[in-house]
């Protein structure tokens, strides 16, 4: 069941009436029935895969928890017969014993997670090893099918097991309660990634209607539907197009690639999550905010802090802190120093750097296309970093300059042209495709195209691209207008006509310019498949 | 402050509402200038008094039986409702919905789409049900016809499907906003063009000839409604040289008619008693009659009526009907008059001079 269903309209409708007709305390067991009545539509087996994750990550939660709960009060039972010593390596062997169990429960999810989601990469690459082996054996795929969401609900699930084992907070006692922090509806489909401290209070308290949050909810899953069928379902048509022959499609065809998909991709996935957050929103959940207007990012290191947050700061939070005091990169930061001397300091945030970069392009796709991906968003932020001083030295020659609308102007539009060009490796087929596209922009670039026609013949109209560049306008004018507060906010503070009429023009436009229906498929998020 | 946001919140969902039911009406198809046949199925709710036959099936009905000469020669009132490519589970529940509007003498069930054992396309599906007024009629038929693409949900809101028309929309789509031109008498859509028919393949041979069950359990369907409220069934296959009527296929119809007492006409066997001849009653080789050759057939089947169905009465000086029919009448004339002058216009045009 996609957010752009009829199914979803009458699912949702039904669910929040009940929701606010049922007597308080219940809400979180309709919330929960109702989420897995979702996940089902995903598949019956869908429900095992992620049922799997909620009960081994609950028990393991619990084991955790009882296990630091004992040592606490052993060791408050034995304070004075234990020197300080004592107590350090008593506490130490309690961690190791939390640990293999936090361990044990990481290693069979993320492994859930490896096998659907990686196999069929991995297989493939010893057929393309055994190929360039001149073996003619090949090994077959295992065609696993992905479960919804599963990459989201894992990484959700294990912060939430870390979290308890680093001692954050105490273990959810109800498993009813914590499957539905692991399935809550509205985020399975794309996220966010959320902390169990944010979401946990307001999923599992008693709503009241209220009119405000409920209005201010609805008006953003319009928002977040606009966004989805008028801009990025239609932009969708001609990529598709341009991606299907990509030896037709070359030079200033690739450059558009690259800006379409940024925008698309941008509608899209901040689409679905206005969607996931204004349905939450109107049962009264807080769900974290995932975007803060990217594309005004100055560079690289800003934008991954404003795009896709809950992720951002899940791998920051969960590998790159921990990977760099871990003991191994920790050693290896002294061997470097002693060996180099100051550059050898960086070493180790480069190598945690990268690894972050790699983790990230894995876990966006099992494909090459997405290591380089990440991989190249590591380069491009460690050359930044390393570039610090050449900007500071070029800034103090042009003090002025900084502060200067013009400059921060260029800023934005070089990372918005960096961005777009490391992410055109997720639409090609493969690395080496990316690669000789991307370089057609300079062997073969024919701007022509842009005035002789070629544009109207991707499989949508004129007209269409007018929708689509007045759509990526209103976008723009909304994230600018709504820098402080949300653009529905302010126009409910002013005058609740300007917001409503504006909802339902929105809904007007939506209707008759969104892409659905016969000869369109715009049920599926780009995220969907993360 | 809650209040207000409420209160502006449920004015603005009824003026949203309004404007969608607007939009509705806008971008709905109103098959004026271009196919017609998609205005047949809502001009029967325009009709004001009963008729004593109504034809029911796809497009042999509407363009071979002129309603006009069946009244005026024999007094017959009746209707077609017909739409192209109707397939038989859509005819079936155009039969009930006609039963609530009113209770004919004699049912005509053209048979070509036994041939159809599954829904064929949206576009004929659209052709024929968006035309229906909403009862449950129409949701079985909906459900009956949908191919796997479609959705109920787009037929209780055409807005839905039509949406895309938004760079399409005519001076026409405004002009007929709020209503639409008679485009068809009583049903019948006339077309006055000649185009013999020349070289009529021959049927290909297929592989399995046998009618699908589910048409022969929509036809039994068909034959216990009218005998329920009763209608004689009668059915009939039109005198149209292609798509092919294959023998096998004739047997099956006869050996059905048979068993179920049925009475079954083949005009493909009454063609030269009718006087029907292909060189100038066709305006599109074969396929269909022209309106020569749809009132010769009329002409035909209203004196086969009278034998074969005494129940169908003779309304002329009857009232309402004769004031209805002289109306029908006048306004047959005068389309007839207009299409032959474009006609015979057209034919001056392609004439080399």
């Amino acid at each position: 069941m996609s957010f752009a269903s009829a199914q979803f309209l009458c699912f949702f409708a039904v669910l929040f009436v009940l929701y606010y007709l049922i007597p308080r305390r219940h809400q979180w067991k309709l919330l929960l029935a109702g989420s897995l009545f979702f996940y089902f539509f995903a598949g019956w087996y869908c429900l095992i895969y992620i049922g799997v994750t909620a009960v081994t990550t609950w028990l393991a939660a619990q084991k955790v928890g009882r296990l630091q709960q004992e040592q606490d009060a052993w060791l408050k039972a034995h304070r004075d017969q234990m020197d300080k010593e004592q107590r350090k390596a008593y506490k130490a062997a309690g961690k190791k014993v939390r640990w293999r169990w936090t361990l044990a429960c990481l290693l069979l999810n993320f492994g859930i997670l490896a096998v659907v989601k990686y196999t069929d990469f991995v297989l493939g690459n010893v057929n393309g090893v055994l190929a360039a082996a001149g073996s003619a054996a090949r090994l077959p795929m295992a065609d696993l099918v992905l479960p919804m969401g599963v990459s989201f609900y894992t990484f959700q699930s294990m912060g939430y097991l870390i979290d308890v084992y680093w001692g954050k907070y105490p273990p959810e006692r109800s498993l009813g309660k914590f499957a539905l922090f692991v399935t809550f509806f509205p985020q399975l489909i794309q996220g966010p990634i959320s902390r169990f401290s944010d979401l946990s209070r307001s999923l599992y308290a008693e709503h009241r209607w209220d009119s405000r949050q409920i209005a201010m909810g609805g008006m953003r899953v319009v928002w977040g539907f606009a966004k989805k069928l008028i801009v990025a379902d239609r932009l969708a048509i001609p990529l598709r197009e341009l991606v299907s022959a990509p030896e037709q499609y070359t030079g200033i065809y690739v450059l558009a690639v690259m800006f379409l998909y940024a925008v698309q991709l941008y509608a899209d996935f901040t689409g679905g999550i206005d969607i996931t957050i204004g349905v939450s929103q109107m049962l009264g959940v807080q769900v974290t905010e995932n975007f803060e207007r990217p594309f005004f990012s100055k560079n690289i290191a800003e934008y991954w802090r404003r795009w896709h947050i809950t992720m951002g700061t899940w791998f920051r939070d969960y590998v790159f802190y921990p990977l760099s005091v871990s003991k191994g990169v920790l050693k290896l930061h002294q061997k470097a120093r002693a060996k180099l001397g100051e550059p050898g300091k960086r070493v180790s945030v480069y190598l945690c750097t990268m690894l972050l970069w790699f983790v990230t392009g894995v876990w966006h796709g099992a494909s090459w296309n997405f290591i380089v991906w990440g991989l190249l968003n590591g380069v491009v932020i460690l050359v930044s970093q390393e570039c610090e001083p050449l900007y500071a030295k070029f800034h103090g020659r042009f003090p002025g300059l900084k502060g200067s609308f013009g400059y921060r102007l260029f800023e934005v539009g070089r990372t918005f042209v960096l961005m777009s060009s490391i992410r055109v490796l997720d639409v090609y087929r493969d690395v080496p495709l990316t690669f000789k596209q991307v370089g057609t922009i300079f062997t073969s670039f024919r701007p022509s195209v842009l005035w002789n026609g070629s544009f109207l013949e991707l499989g949508i109209t004129g007209a269409d691209w007018m929708v689509a560049f007045f759509g990526t306008l209103a976008m723009l004018a909304c994230s600018l207008l709504g820098r402080k507060e949300p653009m529905r906010e302010q126009l409910v503070r002013r005058n609740p006509n300007l917001a409503w009429g504006g909802c339902a023009a929105l809904v007007v436009c939506m209707v008759i310019f969104g892409i659905y229906g016969i000869g369109f498929d715009a049920t599926q998020f780009i995220y969907n498949q993360f | 402050m809650k209040k207000k946001l409420i209160f502006t919140g449920i004015l603005w969902c009824v003026i949203l509402a309004a404007a969608l039911w607007l939009l509705n009406a806008l971008f709905m198809p109103k098959y004026m200038s271009e196919i017609p046949e998609g205005a047949l199925i809502a001009e029967y709710y325009n009709e004001t008094a009963g008729h004593d036959v109504v034809f029911i099936g796809d497009c042999e009905v509407y363009e071979n039986f002129s309603p006009d000469v069946l009244w005026r020669e024999y007094g017959i009132t009746s209707y077609i409702r017909g739409s192209a490519q109707q397939l038989i589970w859509q005819s079936y529940y155009l039969m009930e919905e006609t039963l609530k509007y009113e209770t004919p003498k004699v049912m005509v069930f053209n048979v070509l789409s036994m041939q159809y054992g599954e829904p064929q396309s949206e576009a004929y599906n659209r052709l024929n049900l968006d035309g229906m007024r909403l009862s449950p009629q129409k949701l079985a038929a909906v459900n009956a016809s949908m191919t796997e693409e479609e959705s109920l949900l787009s037929y209780l809101f055409p807005l839905l499907r039509y949406h895309s028309r938004w760079n399409e929309l005519t001076g026409e789509d405004v002009e007929y906003l709020f209503h639409r031109d008679q485009v068809s008498d009583s049903g019948y859509l006339m077309n006055v063009e000649v185009r013999p028919a020349e070289n009529v393949p021959e049927g290909k041979p297929l592989a399995d000839y046998q009618f699908a069950d589910i048409c022969y359990e929509y036809l039994d369907k068909m034959a216990e409604l009218c005998e329920s409220h009763g209608v004689e069934l009668v059915l009939v296959k039109a005198p149209s040289l292609y798509p092919y009527w294959y023998d096998e296929w004739e047997a099956q119809m006869e050996d059905y008619a048979a068993a179920r007492g049925l009475q079954y006409v083949n005009c493909l066997e009454i063609v030269d008693e009718a006087g029907l001849d292909f060189r100038t009653d066709t305006y599109d080789h074969g396929l269909h009659l022209n309106l020569y050759g749809a009132e010769k057939l009329a002409r035909w089947f209203g004196a086969w009526l009278t034998q074969h169905c005494p129940q169908v009465e003779d309304r002329r000086g009857q009232e309402p009907y004769e004031t209805i029919w002289a109306e029908k009448s006048e306004t047959y004339a005068q389309r007839k008059t207009a299409l032959e002058a474009a006609w015979a216009a057209e034919q001056k045009e392609d004439t080399p001079q």
